[in-house]
């Protein structure tokens, strides 16, 4: 099955991400997608995330297809303009890459290369469009394209935004554009996502709830006080400062789990994300702890 | 409206004057004397610290306007002092110094950087309020422009790093799209945040721009 046909299968649908490496020395990344590509249903692959300069996305997706897994391109605005956006559409779509999620960009300035233009040519709404326009076979100049492209098209949303009402517009916007499914920043508080998940239901599409591995209280608190978007509810951070030291990756796999499978058991949402952020090797430990122990198709 | 400009390093000032050892300093009364950055005080500072570093400095002015015409009389009344220098250095902005390229035949050399143009929000606070792209979009946008209010210069809504209303760049900067939202929900017009904006055209005037305004006021665009 592709991924669009298991997102409108009504199973619960989990993908993970992976990191290209900083340089050409592919083992680890391999062995990340060796280790998950059945374990999941596809697999992001990050484009220069937190805007650090490394091995392309497109490569790693082209990885993930060698090794006989699905892949989602993760694309940003901010490296590409439109031309060359629409050319590394093209080429994945040649090399079996279908699925695309489409990303503004973290800004230039949080990344390594703090002197490069950020071009953001195209914002994450316009991106779908343009997508949308290949699928027509018309480039954005309105020329015509050879060939048929069809991509399975994604976008993010942050439910914890604040304020949320001018994210939702920016959700509208994306659904509009043709979005069809959305992995979500991270959530934490399942009663807030609940509430989210009761204003995204009134549109058709698909949602995968964003799973952040937390590793200790520290991180907890580090991220419910500095990233944008996100909140962890104090008796999470408690949790994790509750156990001994040593422990925290542990209880973090434990929470990640129990999240998942509140997440599967209600039905809240159509699936989830997981970002295990620098330890993809425990993500089988948390599909594990969340009762998903079953190969994917 | 004013054009913003920083004094660049006096190192790099230095570098850029390596060939000469005579230098006559023009500041401006305008845009630069306002930023403090190349008014009377700042032109005697920079005169100074010349003059400590070994150079002759054969005069100086501070032109009222140094980006008009009248500059070619205001250099004229100092052509001695001119003459006798090998390097102009300039602590007008970057209009000023090529206005100057006009008129004189020797090397002028900026003292400072040109960063933005800017209004001033609140006395000494100037932002950059327009990034001239050609396409103004400020009447879906609650005249907030987000071509230069959003880092990103996004045009559909905030991106993912918008927190509290603020930036992910800087949390002490406003996130354009939470501005744009809360006077458009003042003025009652929400339903502009829906509007779907198109990608800009970058070469709505391709570079560089040149506009020729000929004597009967005919515009024409080269």
């Amino acid at each position: 099955m592709t991924f669009k046909q298991i997102l409108d299968s009504g199973n619960f649908v989990v993908t993970a991400e992976i990191a290209p490496p900083k340089g050409t020395d592919l083992e680890q990344m391999n062995h990340h997608i060796d280790l998950l590509k059945d374990k999941v249903d596809a697999l992001n692959v990050t484009d220069h995330q937190s805007s650090v300069m490394r091995f392309p996305s497109l490569g790693g997706c082209l990885a993930i297809k060698e090794q006989g897994g699905e892949p989602i391109l993760q694309m940003t605005c901010r490296d590409r303009n439109q031309i060359a956006l629409q050319a590394d559409l093209l080429f994945a779509y040649t090399r079996g890459i279908k699925n695309i999620l489409c990303l503004t960009g973290d800004a230039i300035t949080v990344g390594d290369h703090k002197q490069a233009r950020g071009i953001f040519e195209l914002d994450s709404v316009q991106l779908l469009r343009a997508i949308d326009s290949l699928e027509e076979s018309k480039d954005l100049a309105g020329n015509d394209l050879t060939g048929k492209v069809t991509f399975c098209k994604g976008a993010i949303v942050t439910p914890e935004a604040e304020p949320w009402e001018p994210q939702s517009y920016k959700f509208e916007k994306k659904v509009d554009a043709g979005a069809e499914f959305f992995q979500t920043q991270a959530v934490y508080d399942l009663a807030n996502f609940a509430r989210f998940m009761d204003y995204a239901r009134r549109f058709p599409v698909k949602i995968l709830a964003g799973i952040v591995l937390l590793t200790s209280a520290k991180m907890a608190k580090y991220m419910t006080d500095n990233v944008p978007g996100i909140f962890v509810p104090q008796d999470l951070i408690d949790e994790l400062s509750g156990v001994p030291k040593g422990s925290g990756l542990q209880k973090g796999i434990e929470i990640a789990g129990r999240m998942i499978a509140a997440l599967k058991q209600d039905s809240i949402c159509d699936g989830v994300h997981v970002m295990a952020i620098n330890r993809e090797e425990v993500v089988p430990d948390i599909l594990e702890a969340a009762g998903l122990n079953g190969q994917v198709d | 409206m004013k054009t913003i400009t920083r004094q660049k390093p006096y190192e790099e000032i230095l570098q850029q004057l390596e060939f000469c050892n005579r230098v006559f300093i023009v500041g401006c009364g305008t845009c630069a004397t306002v930023l403090q950055t190349g008014g009377i005080e700042q032109v005697l500072e920079l005169k100074e610290k010349l003059q400590e570093s070994g150079f002759l400095v054969t005069g100086w002015t501070v032109i009222p306007t140094a980006c008009d015409e009248m500059t070619a009389a205001s250099a004229g009344e100092h052509e001695a002092a001119i003459q006798g220098a090998n390097g102009i250095l300039t602590l007008a902005c970057a209009l000023g110094a090529q206005r100057l390229n006009f008129y004189l035949d020797k090397p002028v050399l900026p003292g400072l950087d040109t960063l933005f143009i800017g209004l001033e929000e609140q006395p000494g606070c100037f932002m950059e309020a327009c990034d001239q792209c050609g396409q103004c979009i400020l009447g879906y946008t609650a005249g907030i422009c987000p071509v230069t209010a959003c880092h990103k210069g996004l045009l559909n809504g905030p991106c993912g790093g918008t927190n509290k209303g603020k930036c992910e760049v800087d949390s002490d900067r406003d996130c354009a799209f939470t501005l744009i939202y809360n006077r458009l929900k003042e003025q009652d017009r929400l339903d502009l945040m829906k509007h779907y904006h198109p990608p800009r055209n970058a070469q709505v005037s391709p570079r560089p721009r040149v506009k020729i305004l000929d004597q009967k006021g005919i515009e024409q665009w080269v």
